[in-house]
């Protein structure tokens, strides 16, 4: 941790190009009249297993 | 790429293309400005004016360690060119099991349920066809969902049930997993209902605005009166019967309640933990709609809750506000961040009578009827309209640091508002960007704290 950056996360959006996509995940919806799925929320299955 | 903000002293960096998450300094704010411009020696020379040199040495090297880690200033891993995978299927269908409705809210987007169109139950064997198409069309998809939607379905509770022990039979002899959920008014939930709900595992929506005064102004019976006692009545008894089971208790905020959080806090004070309350999207014309001249108002309205609900995370209390929730070690894959909203290629909305079209606020747009579930889908033209709909097609969204949380927003408002998918509502994406905001500062904030 650094003395003028404290990283809070880390994650690396290019590492979940390849092989995933899969499709398991639950389906989005962004309408406001259901409770619409942000999509930043949403569990990988994937990664569940 | 980076995002930068100050929420309550905090300053909070987003580099948008990895997804990481950084509190800086005041210095390391300056410094990122200049960074992308400045060889390391000129920052050095800009910035020690201001501080000490041999900070602004140190404060340098740590930005310069971060982008060797990919974790600032990372590129784009796509760089801006996405081909959708073309063995895509349909996975999950909201049926329309009524164009009815038992309410007559003001702001409903279905024209008091019926969708422009006559009212009508689904019969139990359309019910049947649709979930048949989507156990084919899903193909060697596992997961499949079903949203039970109106109107307000539970005007067909029979067809329902039906639908439920049927879907799970096929699902367990097809070796899939099917997920229902029924969004409801909660006028109909009596305690049998609700023990149904609970016994078999169905998430549910149940619908209420907040404070009695701003739901009974929109949520109204078909004679005027106002359905906040008897909705809170049977929403609480349900909530109480089912400890650990999935609800959400969502509302509307028009622009006769911009201070919407208090309609969230009341809600929590009755004692639900899943909240969601979410903006009406309407026409301008209308007198409740918002306008843009609302968006400021409705950005601090979204900070003065998210400091509420930070100071009753210190205290213990766990409010779950949907719009705020987001994951920022894990969460979708990058594939699912361009595509976002499903409606039209992965996800479909059947109407009573069995027509089948993009999404559930499409029906009744006849140019976006896609087919029906005898024949399935006879126009592949519009699921290739759709598919082509993802955020680096989108001239607003290709260059926007919200775009890999936002995904693009909602196909069916951008064609209300602009008569095609590809261009965004402008006041979603203004709000969006700031619950992302507020959602990031509710991490970083307790993250610090228990450091």
């Amino acid at each position: 941790m650094g003395k003028h950056i404290k990283t809070i996360s880390r994650p690396s959006l290019a590492k979940t190009v390849q092989g995933r996509g899969c499709g398991e995940c639950q389906t989005s919806c962004q309408s406001a009249c259901k409770t619409s799925c942000t999509v930043g929320n949403q569990a990988c299955m994937k990664e569940d297993k | 790429m980076i995002h930068k903000f100050i929420f309550d002293d905090h300053r909070i960096v987003l580099d948008v293309n990895s997804g990481a998450v950084h509190l800086v300094d005041e210095l390391t704010w300056h410094l990122l400005d200049d960074y992308p411009l400045l060889s390391p020696r000129d920052l050095v020379a800009k910035h020690s004016r201001c501080y000490p040199v041999s900070e602004v040495q140190e404060a340098v090297r740590e930005i310069e360690e971060l982008v060797r880690e990919g974790l600032l200033f990372s590129p784009d891993p796509l760089n801006g060119h996405y081909e959708p995978a073309c063995n895509e299927v349909v996975k999950a269908l909201c049926l329309h099991l009524a164009h009815d409705c038992n309410l007559a809210c003001r702001y409903c987007f279905a024209g008091q349920g019926h969708f422009g169109g006559p009212s009508g139950l689904m019969p139990l064997e359309t019910g049947r066809q649709a979930l048949d198409f989507l156990f084919a069309a899903s193909g060697s998809r596992r997961h499949v969902e079903v949203d039970f939607f109106g109107g307000e379905p539970l005007l067909n509770f029979s067809v329902l049930q039906a639908l439920v022990e049927y879907g799970r039979q096929r699902a367990a002899q097809l070796g899939k997993v099917i997920k229902f959920t029924v969004t409801t008014n909660a006028l109909l939930l009596t305690p049998e209902v609700g023990r149904y709900l609970n016994e078999n595992d169905l998430a549910v929506v149940l619908s209420l605005d907040g404070r009695q005064e701003i739901h009974d102004a929109m949520r109204i019976f078909p004679g005027g009166r106002g359905s906040y006692g008897r909705v809170l009545e049977n929403i609480s008894r349900f909530v109480s019967s089912r400890p650990g089971g999935e609800y959400y208790v969502r509302g509307t905020f028009t622009r006769h309640n911009l201070d919407f959080s208090r309609d969230v806090l009341h809600m929590a004070d009755l004692g639900f933990e899943h909240i969601s309350v979410e903006p009406v999207v309407a026409p301008y014309r209308e007198e409740y709609a918002l306008q843009p001249q609302d968006v400021p108002l409705i950005c601090e309205e979204y900070e003065a809750l998210t400091r509420q609900l930070l100071s009753r995370a210190r205290k213990g209390q766990r409010i779950n506000f949907f719009h705020f929730n987001i994951d920022l070690g894990g969460g979708p894959c990058l594939p699912k961040r361009l595509t976002g909203c499903g409606a039209g290629r992965e996800y479909l909305a059947v109407s009573p009578e069995g027509k089948l079209y993009p999404c559930h606020q499409f029906v009744g747009r006849s140019e976006y009827c896609m087919g029906d579930v005898e024949r399935g889908i006879v126009r592949p033209e519009l699921v290739e309209e759709f598919r082509a709909a993802h955020v680096y097609n989108k001239d607003a969204c290709r260059g926007c640091w919200a775009r890999f949380y936002c995904s693009g927003g909602c196909h069916a408002n951008a064609h209300a508002f602009h008569g095609n998918i590809f261009t965004p509502y402008e006041i979603a994406c203004d709000l969006i960007k700031k619950r992302i905001e507020c959602a990031l500062y509710l991490k970083a904030a307790l993250s610090s704290e228990s450091a």
